[in-house]
């Protein structure tokens, strides 16, 4: 165990007592899956981990729990989800227990797969900005940058926003805030129709698991969800282009204002489709009509809830 | 005979006390207007949900219209404050999913407003036939 796990350990064994359980990051089936841990009990914090694989959002969960008493392990990234579902009322302050955690990005397992065969994966370790993976024929060495999720090149909360207990030291955002619309920029040089048949495209493969719902932290309607319902029948359960398209722009309408970016619909997506773009693209939109960037401050209000009587921004089309 | 255009399915949400009003005493007045919009009468522009817009347009429709009272003149006093929101940001988001912005448009006209919707209606349906029908979406397999 390293330090830093060590004291996440020794908090959790001291925070055990106030909460139902804790949510926390284990030890998966080799060295680069990490997997989310649930603590009831202190032997539980055997299989305790916090390293750059720990990718998950924990704060997902926490919309299944809403009742209970939790603790839970957040990087900077997750920590805004705990934000904004705190600032709607979805999740009580009270019931829970926040260890931070200043992070300095994760490890995309999509970017490794490219690389390498991860089959085998016996060893995985980081010295200062490289990652070394062993197996058992080879041992490879990736600069860090080149490895690290999407979201992370761009990270300006590095440090939680929101804890009780901070493990480490506050890390100061030095990645370039420029980055974080350039997959949306990019996609918007491209001509209208272009956009339209890669879309058709993408979202062809969709296999309508719902995976990027399921772990979205900001899906908190659960069973009432409308891609489910058969009343009203937004959806139906055909497999065709239209209602797989309908399914993502259901989702980004629904987190307008709302979503964290944390790049969880995307890592889960079994098929691979670029699905966050379409979540930045609305961030995008929300921060350049309201300036608001969601779940950062437990006392704002999400913009699609509220209203300004002569709003700055819009411009409205007198016809 | 003269070539007749083909008609255009355009979706209209009009709220029940300004713009449905508006239609109306255009129609009293008997101005001239086309006959491409469907008209669905909502309570308020407040209960334009952005999934009827985009449900509309996926399903095949070549246009949407929204419209409602103006800014300050909501029956129900901010419905369409809220709205005004709403639809903006749908209206930004659409050309990022590949459909002409053009296709939607929200505005406000009131109950004394005929001339005004007859021009409104008159404007947005040339508009879409300009654009043509709407592509169709279609499966692409590279499986």
């Amino acid at each position: 165990m390293t330090d830093r796990e060590e004291k996440i350990s020794e908090l959790i064994k001291n925070e055990l007592n106030n909460v139902d359980f804790f949510i926390a990051y284990g030890r998966g089936y080799d060295p680069i899956h990490v997997k989310p841990l649930f603590v009831y009990e202190e032997k539980d914090l055997d299989d305790l981990v916090m390293n750059i694989f720990c990718v998950h959002n924990n704060a997902s969960y926490l919309k299944t729990v809403k009742d209970k008493k939790v603790g839970i392990v957040v990087k900077g990234c997750d920590s805004r989800a705990v934000v904004q579902l705190i600032q709607e009322g979805l999740i009580n302050r009270d019931n829970l227990r926040i260890i931070g955690i200043p992070c300095t990005g994760v490890i995309s397992i999509k970017k490794l797969k490219e690389k390498m065969d991860i089959s085998r994966v016996t060893e995985a370790k980081v010295e200062s900005d490289s990652v070394i993976i062993k197996t058992s024929d080879e041992e490879k060495r990736f600069e860090k940058d080149d490895l690290l999720a999407d979201k992370c090149l761009w990270c300006q909360y590095p440090t939680p926003v929101i804890y009780d207990h901070l493990v480490g030291e506050t890390i100061e955002p030095s990645r370039p805030k420029e980055l974080e619309y350039k997959i949306v920029e990019e996609m918007e040089k491209e001509d209208l129709n272009v956009r339209f048949e890669y879309w058709n495209k993408e979202l062809s493969r969709c296999i309508r698991c719902y995976a990027c719902r399921n772990v979205c932290p900001m899906c908190v309607c659960q069973d009432q969800c409308v891609m489910e319902s058969r009343n009203p029948h937004w959806i139906s359960l055909k497999s065709n282009i239209t209602e797989k398209v309908m399914i993502q722009l259901i989702h980004a309408i629904h987190l307008a204002g709302r979503c964290v970016s944390c790049g969880e619909c995307e890592r889960v997506c079994p098929m691979d489709i670029p699905i966050f773009k379409i979540k930045q693209k609305m961030n995008q939109i929300v921060e350049e009509l309201f300036d608001y960037k969601a779940g950062i401050d437990l006392e704002a209000t999400p913009p699609l809830y509220t209203f300004q009587v002569e709003e700055a921004k819009i411009k409205e089309r007198e016809w | 005979m003269a070539e007749e255009k083909k008609e255009a399915k355009i979706v209209g949400f009009l709220c029940n006390w300004c713009s449905y009003g508006g239609a109306d005493t255009a129609g009293v007045s008997r101005f001239k207007q086309p006959t491409d919009l469907r008209i669905i009468r909502v309570p308020c522009s407040g209960r334009v949900d952005p999934l009827f817009v985009v449900k509309a347009l996926e399903s095949g429709a070549d246009g949407v219209l929204v419209s409602g009272c103006h800014p300050r003149d909501c029956h129900y006093s901010e419905g369409n404050f809220y709205a005004r929101r709403r639809l903006e940001v749908l209206k930004r988001f659409l050309p990022f999913m590949g459909i002409d912005p053009n296709r939607f448009e929200y505005t406000w006209v009131s109950a004394s407003e005929g001339q005004r919707w007859q021009q409104v209606v008159t404007k947005f349906t040339e508009q879409i036939h300009n654009l043509g029908p709407a592509p169709k979406r279609e499966e692409k397999s590279d499986r």
